[in-house]
């Protein structure tokens, strides 16, 4: 590796809603870190911020529609196409942000498939700490990410504290080694076809066009007059038979 | 070019009086707007299918019946069938039944639809939606185009020296368009049957199923069903035209708003971004022409005008705008660009020909009841001795 590689691809996505805002401020010193160690391993990085509070109406607009808005859908293709993320919120009500959860509930289920991310909350008490483990963990799990080891939690006393610049130097180191390892590459690629997907998706690897589409499969067999012949599933029931149709003993 | 109108039967409360139509006046109100598009020159009505309330669409076989016999000149369509819910048998019979009330005067339109519980309402399960889906429709191909039928598959019960009646009118099936928005598994069996392919065109960013009408055009080359620009594409739509481009944002603003498809967007937003053309007639017709240049020459533009919001008396004035004012204009200038050796879409007509040439098309006389209400093992006059009915024993 050398700073004459490409640079990686850091997004942040930062859900605060003040000015300044708390969780911005950790965004970007989580975004600071990262840059400093990878660029300490030898690699330039490109960092991108994507503030959610502009594109709120937005957001809320894409959810009701099934679709994104142009603006959201740029904000959308930055996530797809990172190497890495920040991904950053307050805690409203014991709780992740709404507008986080809104705009991950719009991105595709296989858009972060191993893309390695680093997790983030601010809160106006220490009470909150366990949010970002508890809420934000699970939901990228879901999204099959890559959550570094470590989240970040800050309170207001967290501000005054060099504890907290030192737990953001081991998260950011954690996401910088998952970046630089490239592992969340090599579990993509290698198993892409094992997570389920939907054509015109826009993930990096989604089936855009007639030359993606993989022909070589059940459903493709079915779809040009062949049978169908799935491996069963216990939790499909059979097809009803119609009254009459009983085996006959 | 056919350029028509397509609708699902959609009650919704008029934005003036805040009251719904009732279920009667609604289906009244389908009728005479599918007679207004016949009287005007439209060439296609579609209609259906949903098989719950605010829609009054769930048997679009007895509408089409019904204006078989009330319109002149229209082909008759769906909007869609479902091919999932449905039983492919059923789906047989209605159809070529009402190919011969109509004397070849229809189509249809096979989708899988988008209500969730219509699945377990019909003794389905929607995970296997699209196997369901396609097995169904490789059975209803079959019982169309053979007279004794064999079957055996995952999703319905077996068939055994089963023949659908009424044999298609002519001998010919009726044309079958695919309806798919994000299945290259249904692009791929339109493709493979050398069917047609329909794009809904709604509510979805412009050009945003390009793709998939792509996959379809290589696909269906690659069965050798003729060149990529040969394969047969629909597109839907959706206008609410006026003399002047703001009185058609004005008029059509309450009806936007209070349609729940539309909540929590604006009508500029929808209009800019996706292929809803609210505008004056040219407006309507440049919007129109963009979609030939994005998605190549293709065979069918169907339009959403009878939205539920909107009364039958605008639904109508809308009818006779789109087929006075843009759809003559768009029938020139589609013609003007259309690259040579672009096909229609089928008729029944074109499929008797194509079929026939000269010669006399089949007559299908069934062989007289043979006692147990069969006409036994080769059940028309015609039938090819070579494939003879298995039929089942009875006890």
């Amino acid at each position: 590796m050398s700073l004459g590689e490409a640079p990686y691809r850091l997004v942040a996505v930062s859900a605060g809603t003040g000015e300044p805002s708390t969780t911005r401020m950790l965004t970007d010193r989580a975004v600071q870190a990262v840059v400093a160690r990878l660029r300490d391993s030898g690699r330039n990085t490109a960092a991108y911020v994507v503030e959610l509070a502009p594109l709120a109406a937005e957001i809320g607009q894409s959810l009701v529609l099934g679709r994104p808005t142009p603006a959201v859908a740029e904000a959308i293709d930055r996530l797809a196409a990172a190497d890495g993320l920040v991904v950053a919120t307050p805690v409203y009500k014991a709780g992740i942000s709404g507008l986080l959860k809104s705009f991950v509930d719009i991105l595709d289920n296989d858009l972060l498939i191993a893309t390695p991310v680093l997790l983030a909350a601010t809160a106006g008490s220490a009470r909150h700490a366990m949010v970002v483990d508890d809420q934000l963990r699970p939901l990228f799990a879901f999204l099959r990410a890559l959550p570094a080891p470590t989240s970040l939690f800050a309170a207001p006393e967290d501000w005054g504290s060099s504890d907290l610049g030192e737990r953001i130097g081991r998260a950011a180191g954690e996401l910088a080694a998952l970046m630089a390892s490239g592992v969340g590459r090599e579990i993509a690629d290698g198993g892409w076809t094992a997570y389920q997907h939907s054509f015109g998706g826009r993930a990096t690897r989604a089936e855009r066009t007639g030359t993606d589409v993989d022909l070589d499969t059940d459903l493709m067999r079915l779809a040009t007059g062949g049978a169908y012949a799935p491996a069963p599933s216990a939790s499909t029931p059979p097809a009803p038979r119609p009254p009459g149709t009983e085996e006959k003993p | 070019m056919q350029f028509g109108i397509f609708g699902v039967g959609d009650i919704a409360p008029d934005p003036a009086t805040g009251t719904p139509r009732t279920e009667a006046e609604r289906i009244q109100d389908t009728i005479r707007v599918a007679q207004a598009a016949d009287d005007l020159g439209l060439d296609v009505f579609a209609f259906g299918e949903h098989h719950n309330p605010p829609f009054v669409a769930s048997a679009p076989p007895v509408l089409l019946g019904y204006l078989a016999a009330a319109t002149t000149n229209i082909l008759l369509s769906t909007s869609v069938t479902l091919i999932t819910t449905n039983d492919p048998v059923r789906i047989a019979e209605e159809y070529a039944f009402l190919q011969h009330v109509a004397r070849g005067r229809m189509d249809l339109m096979l989708g899988r639809g988008n209500t969730v519980p219509v699945y377990p309402w019909f003794g389905q399960d929607i995970r296997q939606g699209v196997p369901l889906a396609l097995e169904h429709y490789n059975l209803l191909h079959r019982l169309w185009r053979e007279d004794v039928v064999d079957w055996e598959g995952t999703f319905r019960t077996p068939l055994q020296g089963f023949t659908a009646t009424p044999r298609p009118l002519d001998g010919v099936p009726p044309f079958v368009w695919h309806g798919a928005i994000r299945t290259p598994e249904i692009a791929e069996q339109a493709a493979y049957y050398g069917n047609g392919y329909f794009a809904n065109h709604l509510l979805a960013p412009n050009f945003h199923f390009k793709p998939l009408v792509d996959f379809y055009r290589q696909r269906f080359a690659h069965y050798g069903h003729g060149t990529p620009e040969q394969a047969i594409v629909g597109l839907g739509g959706q206008a609410f035209i006026a003399k002047r481009s703001q009185d058609a944002y004005d008029r059509f603003r309450p009806y936007f708003e209070s349609y729940p498809m539309f909540r929590g967007t604006s009508l500029e937003q929808i209009a800019r971004d996706t292929p809803l053309s609210v505008g004056s007639p040219q407006e309507v017709i440049d919007k129109t022409m963009t979609f030939r240049e994005g998605f190549g020459d293709y065979q069918r533009q169907l339009w959403a005008m009878d939205i539920g919001t909107l009364p039958v008396g605008p639904a109508l004035e809308q009818v006779e705008l789109l087929a006075t004012e843009v759809v003559p204009v768009l029938r020139r200038e589609m013609a003007a660009r259309r690259a040579p050796g672009v096909p229609d879409a089928p008729t029944h007509a074109a499929l008797v020909r194509a079929a026939y040439g000269d010669a006399e098309p089949r007559r299908a006389r069934p062989r007289p009841n043979s006692g147990d209400n069969t006409s036994g093992p080769l059940p028309y006059l015609d039938s090819d001795p070579e494939r003879p009915a298995s039929l089942p024993r009875f006890a």
